[in-house]
């Protein structure tokens, strides 16, 4: 790499022709990442978004990919929209983040957009030139929020790597990655960085795809490290999907990562290093753990580790790192981190023993009889039984009480629905065992299914 | 199964789970005489309204709760199915 960090810096300049038979691929096409600097989806148009500030609203994950590669270094700012953005909140986006370019596969969607400099992107080609890095790019994410519009969240490329480049992943063999997430997510985009920077493949999901014909690409294609959340890892444990399916690094992140979960996939997958990592689009990667166990050390609190400093506040873990984001972006934008620089994650630890384990969402809370409880540490009881493959907690409403916790249940892949009585049985006797009496679940219901929402986490309709 | 059975049947059920030991349920066993805590009426109607298909002390607002068993199965048969 020729420029120094000091310097604009961008994902063009970690691509050399180096590394050879690097491939980025989905259910429909395979690209050399080899020569992805040769090439475009852009039909030379990427000059005219020098400079400019850019949504990136394009389906195909491929194509976005390859594009951010184009843009960074080139554009002002890209705005990075995830598949299933309501295009309901758009113009309150693009006025947000002041965009005066729009890259797209649906020209015709942005027919009346005014002044707005419209790009179609096309499937890849030659490009004429291999484009120069001018300036440090924006890159601005969308928060995985259920309600109203998603916060604008600005990141810098230094940011987004900054993991990545400090882990120097000891290499056996070249990695191909894959993430059930969207690359367009935080989650998914640090998968993609990886593949890019740390020299390797990588494998893209595709929407609506059945998930045996994921694994049997993911099998087919050699991929050695895999990441997801862990309501993604329950539905291919569940799905029967795993056999032949051997990656030696299996990453779980966004969701609570309890010991029913890392038990589950220990066992599934008994050569790979599985492990938790926490980062959200706003704290950034915060840390790893892969000691197997749920929570965290607690002297990871306090210390600073690799750049990442963490403590805990009214009960919320709070980290201060380089990896954060820089700030929410648009008008009204409240401020990111509080005034020593701390991002409040408004996730809820606490701490047992010498482990702090996370607990649930502050937003999350269920009022039962104005008890305070959250949802997710009732999940993580009923999970522990050997044949639940996963749960969702939540209220309901009581004309005695006001609201009682109500759980509906998946059970484990083969289990014999004539057992559901005595299971029920005794996982309310698991609750009652670790639980005071007003988070057990006065009701359990089982499923077939539960709602995952398009960021691969449980649907909590009530929270 | 008959409503009343049901409803005794639940009673049983949720008495076990709770730790409580039940009297006789006589008609005119008065509900706080049963043992059973508001937690434990909460969950008896939220397993009758998923068994049944019906609340009656949510259907109609101004139910006063009932006072005794009788009552209280008295309100589930009531109801129109």
């Amino acid at each position: 790499m020729k420029m120094s960090p000091r310097e604009a810096f961008a994902l063009r300049d970690y691509l050399g022709a180096d590394l050879k038979g690097r491939t980025i691929s989905d259910a429909r096409q395979l690209v050399s990442l080899t020569d992805i600097l040769g090439q475009t989806c852009l039909a030379g148009r990427l000059g005219e978004l020098s400079g400019r500030s850019v949504l990136l609203a394009v389906a195909d994950q491929l194509i976005s990919g390859i594009v951010m590669t184009e843009l960074d270094g080139v554009a002002r700012r890209m705005l990075l929209c995830p598949p299933d953005l309501n295009p309901g909140y758009l113009q309150a986006l693009m006025e947000g983040a002041g965009i005066d370019a729009v890259v797209t596969d649906h020209p015709a969607r942005w027919a009346d957009a005014g002044t707005t400099l419209i790009v179609t992107v096309g499937a890849p080609g030659r490009a004429a030139a291999k484009a120069q890095t001018k300036r440090a790019t924006e890159w601005l994410m969308l928060t995985s929020g259920t309600s109203g519009v998603p916060k604008i969240v600005s990141h810098t490329l230094e940011g987004l790597t900054g993991a990545i480049v400090a882990d120097s992943p000891a290499r056996s063999g070249p990695a191909v990655w894959a993430t059930f997430y969207d690359i367009r997510r935080y989650g998914g985009l640090q998968i993609f960085l990886r593949a890019v920077i740390g020299g390797g493949s990588m494998v893209l999901s595709e929407p609506g795809e059945p998930l045996a014909d994921y694994i049997a690409r993911l099998r087919a294609a050699g991929v050695t490290q895999i990441s997801g959340t862990p309501s993604h890892w329950r539905k291919l444990l569940m799905s029967g999907s795993v056999a032949g399916f051997s990656p030696r690094y299996v990453r779980l992140s966004g969701e609570i990562a309890d010991q029913a979960v890392l038990d589950g996939l220990s066992r599934a997958f008994p050569a790979a290093s599985i492990g938790h990592a926490y980062a959200s689009t706003e704290a950034g990667v915060g840390f790893a753990v892969n000691d197997g166990l749920e929570g965290f050390p607690a002297t990871m609190i306090g210390d600073n580790r690799g750049g990442v400093e963490m403590k805990v506040e009214d009960g919320s873990l709070r980290i201060r790192s380089t990896r954060t984001a820089r700030a929410y972006v648009g008008p009204n934008a409240a401020a990111l981190a509080d005034a020593e620089g701390f991002v409040d994650t408004g996730d809820m630890v606490e701490l047992r023993g010498n482990r702090y384990h996370f607990v649930g969402r502050r937003g999350g809370i269920i009022n039962i009889g104005g008890l305070k409880v959250h949802p997710e540490e009732i999940e993580a009881v009923i999970n522990r039984h050997a044949e639940v493959n996963m749960s969702c907690a939540k209220s309901r409403r009581s004309p005695i009480t006001g609201a009682i916790v109500v759980a509906d249940v998946i059970l484990a892949e083969g289990t014999d629905a004539s057992r559901s009585g005595e299971i029920r049985e005794q996982i309310l006797a698991d609750c009652r065992a670790s639980l005071p009496s007003y988070k057990v679940p006065a009701v359990i219901r089982f499923v077939r299914a539960l709602d995952i929402t398009a960021a691969g986490k449980l649907a909590r309709h009530d929270a | 199964m008959s409503t009343r059975l049901k409803i005794i049947s639940a009673m049983q059920q949720i008495a076990v789970e709770q730790k409580v030991t039940l009297p006789p349920l006589d008609d005119d066993l008065s509900l706080h005489e049963t043992g059973f805590d508001s937690l434990g009426f909460a969950i008896l109607v939220a397993r009758l309204e998923d068994e049944l298909g019906i609340d009656p002390f949510t259907i109609s607002e101004d139910a006063a709760f009932p006072l005794t068993i009788g009552d209280f199965i008295k309100a589930y048969e009531n109801v129109p199915a």
